[in-house]
């Protein structure tokens, strides 16, 4: 069972391209509901609020472990900034739950007129690139030995895996191209 | 004119303002809570309690209701003030018609526009056509025709408009009703009966089938005006608001600071009547509230705006 974090975010999209990538996903809000899960995926959304309700309702420690022993993780936007082990440019006080040995720079694409939409090549998918749309979207400022950059924009590292985290600045659940999920997909069921 | 989202052109060039990325942006705002804020020690406050967004303003909603005069576009000192104070989404309103207030604030780089009916109406025949900007618009809406002509007019986000600046939240309510209800009419009819059902409601045939066939807007739908408490932010999100604005409730109330945080846990867990419970207590004075049917007509913002 995938679960999707739903303190805040684009959660229906999440649930709507697991569900076409064949998973039968369900929301986690609760710790005991993150016990219930097999591999999570982290939406889109505002990272500081993801942060702030993880920590008071006592999600942050949970998310943490179970990173650590190896749960398989998904992050898209806010989500990478929640994998990253350091963030730029975040809030003073602002947690991650930290897996990927990365340094993810917030809204580092810029505000909202600087959002786009463009095709990326994304190395280990097939048929051509994917279909990348930014928001305010943060980007990979560099990674440490462990993580694998998978797809670069204009320079900049926009999507990383690192064992059975992974992590994109754009979002493929606001698209019909349900591939990046199959590839998460099938990284749970290996 | 498009109304429906453009797809990904075939080339590399990144393409910015595209319909996907201004709803998308919507998106990323669900299960939040967006408040008014009128300076940067607020706005900072509205982040650390863990708003989504803010949206920049020179006096809330229930100031303005008390100052009366023409309300306008705030100064963009102060909008740029709080843009630089924050890390989250900055939003700012425009009155409705009036497009230079618009580029102006798409200039100033806030990440939403409201055209709002809680400012002075500019035009009273035309709103501004929001598919020429690169920001994304959110819009008021008392029903569902109204909310799928400012789809048709390129915004990206519908709230429901309730009666902003009141505390009282029976307006958001028939708003929201009013809207869910009108979809699930349409979930109803059957081809034939959607051209006469789009006529009546006066939106564009294409917008009609399409909710008629999805069942929901083909943007986000928020909720406002009148939203003051936790159990108030939580019965919109049960009505089938996907986040809530706050305005006056926030900041017009005893301690800001516990009551917005209070809001978030409450938005987020609008389901759990404990989780409400809990971040019920002890919030201190609620702003004092208004009751819609003592106010006049001249001042009911929800009827501005058609």
């Amino acid at each position: 069972m995938i679960g999707v974090l739903a303190l805040q975010g684009d959660v229906r999209e999440h649930l709507a391209a697991l569900t076409a990538a064949g998973a039968t996903p369900r929301q986690v809000r609760r710790p005991e509901e993150l016990a219930e899960v097999a591999a999570l995926v982290i939406p889109g959304g505002e990272s500081t609020t993801m942060s702030k309700l993880a920590i008071v309702f006592g999600l942050l420690e949970p998310l943490r472990e179970r990173v650590r022993a190896g749960m398989p993780v998904y992050g898209t936007c806010a989500g990478m900034i929640m994998l990253a082990d350091k963030i730029l440019d975040g809030r003073d006080d602002q947690e991650t739950i930290g897996g990927i040995d990365m340094i993810v720079r917030r809204n580092a694409f810029g505000r909202q007129n600087e959002s786009f939409e463009a095709e990326v090549d994304f190395q280990g998918i097939e048929g051509g690139p994917v279909e990348g749309v930014f928001i305010r979207a943060p980007w990979v400022e560099s990674v440490g030995g462990g993580a694998e950059v998978l797809a670069t924009f204009d320079g900049h590292t926009v999507a990383v895996r690192q064992g059975n985290v992974l992590a994109t600045s754009f979002h493929p659940e606001l698209t019909g191209d349900h591939r990046v999920h199959q590839l998460f997909v099938n990284m749970v069921r290996a | 004119m498009s109304i429906t989202p453009a797809s990904t052109s075939n080339s590399d060039a990144p393409a910015t303002g595209t319909a996907r990325v201004k709803r998308g942006m919507a998106e990323q705002l669900k299960g939040g809570v967006i408040m008014d804020v009128v300076t940067p020690e607020q706005a900072k406050v509205a982040e650390d309690a863990g708003a989504v967004a803010v949206m920049a303003l020179e006096r809330v909603p229930a100031d303005i209701r008390k100052d009366g005069g023409v309300a306008r576009m705030s100064d963009p000192d102060m909008i740029e003030g709080i843009i630089n104070a924050v890390s989250i989404p900055v939003m700012a309103k425009s009155r409705i018609g009036h497009f230079v207030e618009a580029q102006v604030l798409q200039s100033l780089g806030v990440d939403y526009i409201d055209e709002s009916e809680v400012l002075t109406p500019a035009d009273e025949v035309n709103h501004s056509d929001k598919w020429s900007f690169t920001t994304p618009f959110v819009c008021g809406a008392t029903n569902l025709g109204e909310a799928l002509r400012r789809i048709a007019e390129g915004a990206a986000m519908i709230r429901s408009k309730g009666e902003a600046g009141t505390g009282n939240v029976v307006e958001a309510v028939r708003h929201l009703r009013q809207i869910k209800g009108e979809i699930a009419r349409l979930r109803g009819l059957d081809n034939h009966e959607l051209y006469a059902a789009a006529k009546e409601i006066r939106a564009p045939y294409e917008l009609v089938a399409e909710v008629a066939q999805t069942g929901k807007l083909p943007v986000v739908l928020f909720s406002a005006g009148g939203v003051a408490t936790p159990a108030d932010a939580a019965l919109m999100r049960q009505l089938g608001a996907e986040g809530v604005f706050v305005g006056s409730g926030i900041f017009k109330s005893g301690d800001p600071a516990k009551r917005a945080a209070a809001i978030v846990k409450a938005t987020t867990f609008y389901d759990d009547p404990k989780v409400i419970a809990d971040a019920s207590r002890n919030l201190g004075e609620a702003m004092v509230g208004i009751n819609c049917d003592t106010l006049p007509e001249a001042e009911r913002y929800a009827s501005r705006g058609w």
